[in-house]
C-alpha cells in the first residue's frame, strides 16, 4: 500500500503537484492517468524517491520514505525508456541487477516467456529497441516485489509481448501486490486496472474504481467516461 | 729493505738520506732540514708532528711515509719553500688557522722554480697550496678539503699568484673559496682536476693569459669556472655540472679575449655559460644539457662563433639583453627546434631563433617563472618566433642540425 | 558503491572510447620515443600533451558518459541503493577506466624502450601520478557540471569553457596580473594563484622535474624554499588531492538534492 498526502512539487516556477492526496491499496492495479504535464511521472518518481517533494508525505508499506532508500527493496520499477550500460551482455545485466539488489531470482521463466534466451550473451548495444524493452519488463518482474510501478509499460512492445505483460500484471495482482501504472492506452485500463486516478494540472481530479468512474460519468468504457469527464458539454 | 734500496739510490746520486720520526735523531722536520745539504732526501715517518712554518731553504726532497700528520698550530703555516727544485710529497697537513691579515697556507712556495708538490692531503687549511712568483712548478695528485664557511673566512685550495709555466693536475679541491685560483699566471696548464662544493668558483682566472684547462670536472660550486680579464684561455673537455643557485654559472666569462671553448659538457647548471664583454671566442662541439639557461650572452660580447654545439633539454637555450647580435650562431643542434628538413641534408630548412620571449618576461618579472611551459606562454613564444618584436631577430641559427652532433 | 564502480568500470573498459583513448596514448608515446633523437625532448612533448589532453578527455568523457547513461542512472536510482553510492561509484568507474587507458597507453611504449635517463623512475612515477590526478579531477568537474545541467548542449559548453579557461586563459590572466603588479612582492600570491588551477599545479610538478636548474636560479626566499626541496612537490600534490575532493564533495551534495 502507498499513501500520499499533501504532496507538493514545483520545478522552478513550474508547479507540477499542488497537494496530492492518494491511497494506492494493495491487491489493486491503479492506473494513474492524465494529460501530458499533469504530473503523472513526477508522482511516480516521488514515490520512487527520484524526485524530492517540497511538501507532504509519502508512506510506502506504512512507513515514510523521507530520506530513506531501503524501502525501494520492496519496489519493482519499469521505466518508460530503458537504457543500460551499453557494453554489458544481457546476462551480465541480470547478474548486476541481482547483485545490486542483493536479491536472487530465477530469470529462466521470464526469459522463456519473452523469448530472450538467445540474447543472453549479446551486448546490450547491439539489441533493438523492442528487445531492450522486453529486458526492461523482465527485470521489473524478476523479483517478488510488494509494489510495482510501471511507467508506460506497453510502449515499444510487440502485441504478443503486451499479452504476456498483461498476464504478468494480473498474476501479481492475484498475489495481493500494489501495482501502479501510467499509460496513454485507455483500453488497457479497462483490461487490467481496478482503480483510476486522474490527475489534472497537479491536482487529483478523480480517484476511484473503474466502476465508479463509468457510473459517475456515464461512460460505456474508460475512454468515453473520461471523455465525458473532461468535456461534459460536448456529450450532453 | 725498501728503505735500504732507496738509500742506495740516493747514495749513488751523491746525496744523503735523512729520516725523521719522533724517537730517532731527528724528531722534528725542521731539525732534519737544517742539518741536510742541498740535494738530500728526507723521509718523514708516519707520526703526528706539531710544528709549523717549516722553512725549506735548499733543494730538498721531502717524502712522507704513510702520510705523517702535521699540525702547524694556531698562528703558523705548514711548509714554506723558498728554494728551487724542492719536492714535497706524501704529507697530511691539517688545521691551518684562518687569518684576516695573512694568507696562511698548508704549503707555500715563494719566489722559486721547478718545485714538485704531489700526493699531499690538506685538511681544513685556510689556503691549501699557495704559489707566489713561482715558475715551472708541478702541483699534482693532492687532496685539499676545507670547511665551507663564507667567502671571507675561507681561502683558496690552490692559489697561484704571479707565476708562469705551472702544471696543476689530478688534484681534488673541496670546500674552499675557489678550488683553483690563478692571478697573473701565464702559460700554465690545469688538467684532470676535480673541484666540488667550493663557495665561489671551482676554477678562477684573473688577469692570466695563454693558459689552458682540460678534462677537469667542476661540480656544485657557487660557479664552475670564472675566467676574468684574461686572454687566450683554452678550455676543453671539461665537465661543468650542477652549479646551481641564483647567481650560479657553469662558466662565467668576463672581459676576456681570444679563447676557445670546445668539447665541454655543461650539465644541469642554472646558467651554462654567462658571457659578459667576451670577444673573439670559439664555442665548438660543446654539450649543453638540461641547464636553466644554456648560454647567456650579453650585448657586450661580439665576434664570438657558436657552432656545432648540442643544446638539449635546456629550459632556455640562449638569452641576451640586446636587440642586436654581433655573434655567429651556426650549425648547432637545438632540441627545441621544430623545423623540418625537406632536402634531407641534415640541416633544418628554416632558421632557429634560440631566444625565447618568455625568458625576457622572467627576467623582468621573476615570479612569472611559475608559468614556465604553460600553454599561454608557449603561445606567446610561438607568436614571437614568427614575428620577433622583443627578441633579437638576427640572433638565429640559419643552419640548425636535425640530429645530435657527434664530435 | 564498490559494486556500482565495478559495473561502470567493466562497462566502460570495454567501450570503444576507452580503446581509442588507450590507442591514442600508445601511438603518441611510441611515436615520440621513436622519432625524437633525444629522450628529454620526447618526454617534454609527452608531458605537454598529457597536460593538454588528459583534462580535455576527462572533461569530455565525463560529460559524455553522464549524459549517455542518464536513463541508466534512473534505473539505478529506483533500486535500493544510496544516491551517494550511485554517483560516486559511477564517477570512480569512469575515472579509473580513463586512468587505466592513460597508464597502459603511456607505460607500454616505455617498457618497450626502457626508462630514459631524462626522467628516471621517480620522475616517471610522478608524471604518471600527475596524469591520473588530472583525469580524476577533470572527470569529477565534468561529472559535476553534467549533474548540474540537464541540458546536454549547455553542459558540454560549460565543460569546454572550463577546460579552455584552466588550460589557457587562466595563465594569461595570471601573467598579466604578475606583470601589472610587478613592483609588489608577489611570490606568495603567485604560489597561491597556482592553487586555483589544477593544470598549473600539475605543470609545476613536471617543471620541478625537468627545469629545476632554471627554477633554482630564482632569488626570492619563498620560491627558493618551494623549489629547493621536496616541499614543492608535496604542496602541489596535496593541492591536487584537494582538487579531487572538492568536486567529489559537490557531486555528493548536488546528487542528494537533485530531482531526476
Amino acid at each position: 500500500m502507498i499513501e500520499v498526502s499533501g504532496l507538493h512539487k514545483s520545478f522552478g516556477r513550474n508547479t507540477v503537484l499542488k497537494g496530492i492526496d492518494l491511497v494506492l491499496p494493495a491487491g489493486n492495479v491503479t492506473a494513474v492517468l492524465g494529460p501530458n504535464g499533469s504530473g503523472k511521472t513526477t508522482l511516480l518518481k516521488s514515490i520512487l524517491g527520484m524526485v524530492l517533494p517540497d511538501k507532504g508525505d509519502i508512506r510506502v508499506l506504512g512507513r515514510s520514505i523521507h530520506h530513506q532508500w531501503e524501502y525501494r527493496q520492496a519496489i519493482g520499477y519499469l521505466p518508460q525508456i530503458a537504457r543500460f550500460p551499453e557494453n554489458l551482455t544481457v546476462q551480465e545485466l541480470i547478474r548486476m541487477v541481482m547483485d545490486l539488489r542483493r536479491q536472487r531470482a530465477d530469470e529462466g521463466p521470464l526469459l522463456a516467456l519473452f523469448d530472450l534466451e538467445h540474447f543472453l550473451k549479446k551486448r546490450l548495444r547491439y539489441l533493438s529497441g523492442g528487445t531492450r524493452q522486453k529486458i526492461n519488463v523482465m527485470l521489473a518482474f524478476l523479483f517478488d516485489h510488494q509494489i510495482m510501478i510501471l511507467d508506460e509499460p506497453t510502449a515499444g512492445l510487440d502485441p504478443l509481448a503486451v499479452l504476456h505483460l498483461k498476464e504478468l500484471i494480473r498474476n501479481e495482482r492475484q498475489k495481493g501486490k500494489t501495482i501502479c501504472l501510467t499509460t496513454h492506452i485507455l483500453p488497457l485500463v479497462d483490461d487490467i486496472a481496478d482503480r483510476v486516478v486522474y490527475l489534472l494540472e497537479g491536482n487529483v481530479y478523480f480517484e476511484g474504481t473503474i466502476g465508479q468512474l463509468k457510473e459517475k460519468y456515464k461512460g460505456g468504457n474508460t475512454e468515453s467516461a473520461i471523455g465525458r469527464m473532461l468535456q461534459p458539454e460536448k456529450y450532453d | 729493505m725498501v728503505l735500504s734500496c732507496l738509500l742506495l739510490i740516493s747514495v749513488a746520486a751523491g746525496a744523503d738520506t735523512l729520516s725523521v720520526s719522533p724517537d730517532s735523531r731527528f724528531s722534528s722536520i725542521q731539525d732534519a732540514v737544517n742539518h741536510a745539504r742541498s740535494g738530500d732526501v728526507i723521509f718523514v715517518q708516519h707520526a703526528t708532528y706539531h710544528e709549523g712554518n717549516i722553512l725549506i731553504d735548499k733543494k730538498l726532497n721531502l717524502t712522507g711515509i704513510e702520510y705523517p700528520e702535521i699540525y702547524p698550530g694556531d698562528t703558523a703555516e705548514g711548509f714554506v719553500v723558498i728554494a728551487d727544485s724542492v719536492v714535497i710529497r706524501g704529507f697530511q697537513i691539517s688545521d691551518v688557522a684562518r687569518s684576516y691579515l695573512k694568507d696562511r697556507a698548508g704549503i707555500r712556495i715563494n719566489d722559486c722554480r721547478h718545485c714538485l708538490i704531489e700526493n699531499n692531503r690538506l685538511i681544513r687549511t685556510f689556503f691549501g697550496i699557495y704559489l707566489k712568483n713561482a715558475r715551472g712548478c708541478i702541483i699534482r695528485d693532492n687532496e685539499i678539503e676545507g670547511v665551507p664557511g663564507d667567502e671571507a673566512s675561507t681561502g683558496n685550495a690552490i692559489h697561484l699568484w704571479y707565476s708562469k709555466d705551472i702544471t696543476v693536475e689530478r688534484n681534488t679541491a673541496r670546500g674552499h673559496r675557489d678550488g683553483i685560483y690563478l692571478e697573473f699566471v701565464e702559460n700554465s696548464h690545469v688538467e684532470n682536476n676535480f673541484s666540488e662544493n667550493n663557495i665561489r668558483y671551482g676554477l678562477h682566472f684573473m688577469f692570466s693569459n695563454n693558459d689552458d684547462y682540460r678534462y677537469n670536472t667542476f661540480r656544485k660550486n657557487g660557479a664552475g669556472v670564472a675566467v676574468m680579464y684574461s686572454r687566450n684561455i683554452i678550455m676543453e673537455n671539461n665537465v661543468f655540472e650542477q652549479n646551481r643557485g641564483s647567481s650560479s654559472y657553469g662558466l662565467l666569462l668576463k672581459d676576456i679575449l681570444d679563447g676557445q671553448i670546445r668539447f665541454n659538457h655543461f650539465i644541469e647548471n642554472t646558467i651554462g655559460i654567462y658571457a659578459d664583454g667576451s670577444n673573439r671566442i670559439l664555442y665548438e662541439f660543446n654539450e649543453f644539457r638540461e641547464n636553466g639557461w644554456a648560454l647567456k650572452i650579453l650585448g657586450s660580447c661580439s665576434d664570438n662563433t657558436i657552432t656545432q654545439n648540442n643544446f638539449t633539454g635546456n629550459t632556455f637555450d640562449v638569452m641576451t639583453n640586446s636587440k642586436t647580435s654581433m655573434n655567429t650562431f651556426t650549425g648547432n643542434y637545438w632540441s627545441h627546434y621544430s623545423g623540418y628538413d625537406l632536402d634531407r641534408d641534415g640541416v633544418g630548412d628554416v632558421p632557429y631563433r634560440p631566444v625565447r620571449l618568455f625568458s625576457y618576461i622572467v627576467g623582468n618579472v621573476p615570479s612569472s617563472i611559475l608559468l614556465l611551459r604553460s600553454f599561454f606562454v608557449e603561445l606567446l613564444n610561438y607568436a614571437e618566433q614568427i614575428t620577433p618584436a622583443v627578441t633579437p631577430a638576427f640572433l638565429e641559427d640559419r643552419s640548425p642540425r636535425m640530429k645530435i652532433i657527434k664530435p | 558503491m564498490i559494486k556500482i564502480l565495478k559495473y561502470s568500470f567493466f562497462d566502460l573498459i570495454r567501450s570503444k572510447w576507452s580503446l581509442i583513448y588507450f590507442l591514442f596514448y600508445l601511438a603518441v608515446t611510441f611515436g615520440l620515443l621513436y622519432m625524437s633523437s633525444d629522450s628529454s625532448k620526447a618526454f617534454l612533448s609527452l608531458s605537454n600533451i598529457v597536460l593538454l589532453i588528459t583534462p580535455l578527455t576527462g572533461t569530455l568523457f565525463g560529460a559524455l558518459y553522464y549524459y549517455n547513461s542518464k536513463e541508466f542512472n534512473e534505473l539505478l536510482l529506483a533500486l535500493p541503493i544510496r544516491r551517494s553510492a550511485i554517483f560516486i561509484g559511477r564517477y570512480l568507474g569512469l575515472s579509473l577506466s580513463l586512468s587505466l587507458s592513460f597508464l597502459a597507453g603511456v607505460c607500454i611504449p616505455f617498457l618497450f624502450y626502457g626508462f630514459q635517463k631524462a626522467i628516471g623512475p621517480g620522475g616517471f612515477a610522478l608524471f604518471l601520478m600527475t596524469g591520473v590526478m588530472l583525469t580524476l579531477i577533470f572527470s569529477a568537474i565534468s561529472f559535476l557540471i553534467a549533474l548540474k545541467n540537464d541540458n546536454t548542449i549547455k553542459g558540454f559548453g560549460i565543460c569546454l569553457l572550463v577546460w579552455l579557461f584552466l588550460s589557457i586563459l587562466f595563465d594569461g590572466i595570471f601573467l598579466i596580473l604578475l606583470v601589472y603588479f610587478e613592483r609588489y612582492p608577489l611570490d606568495k600570491l603567485a604560489l597561491a594563484l597556482t592553487l586555483l588551477n589544477p593544470i598549473d599545479l600539475s605543470r609545476i610538478i613536471m617543471t620541478l622535474q625537468m627545469d629545476i636548474s632554471a627554477l633554482l636560479g630564482y632569488t626570492g626566499a619563498v620560491f627558493r624554499r618551494f623549489f629547493g626541496s621536496a616541499s614543492g612537490i608535496i604542496y602541489a600534490s596535496l593541492a591536487l588531492m584537494f582538487w579531487i575532493a572538492v568536486p567529489v564533495w559537490l557531486i555528493l551534495i548536488i546528487s542528494r538534492r537533485k530531482d531526476f
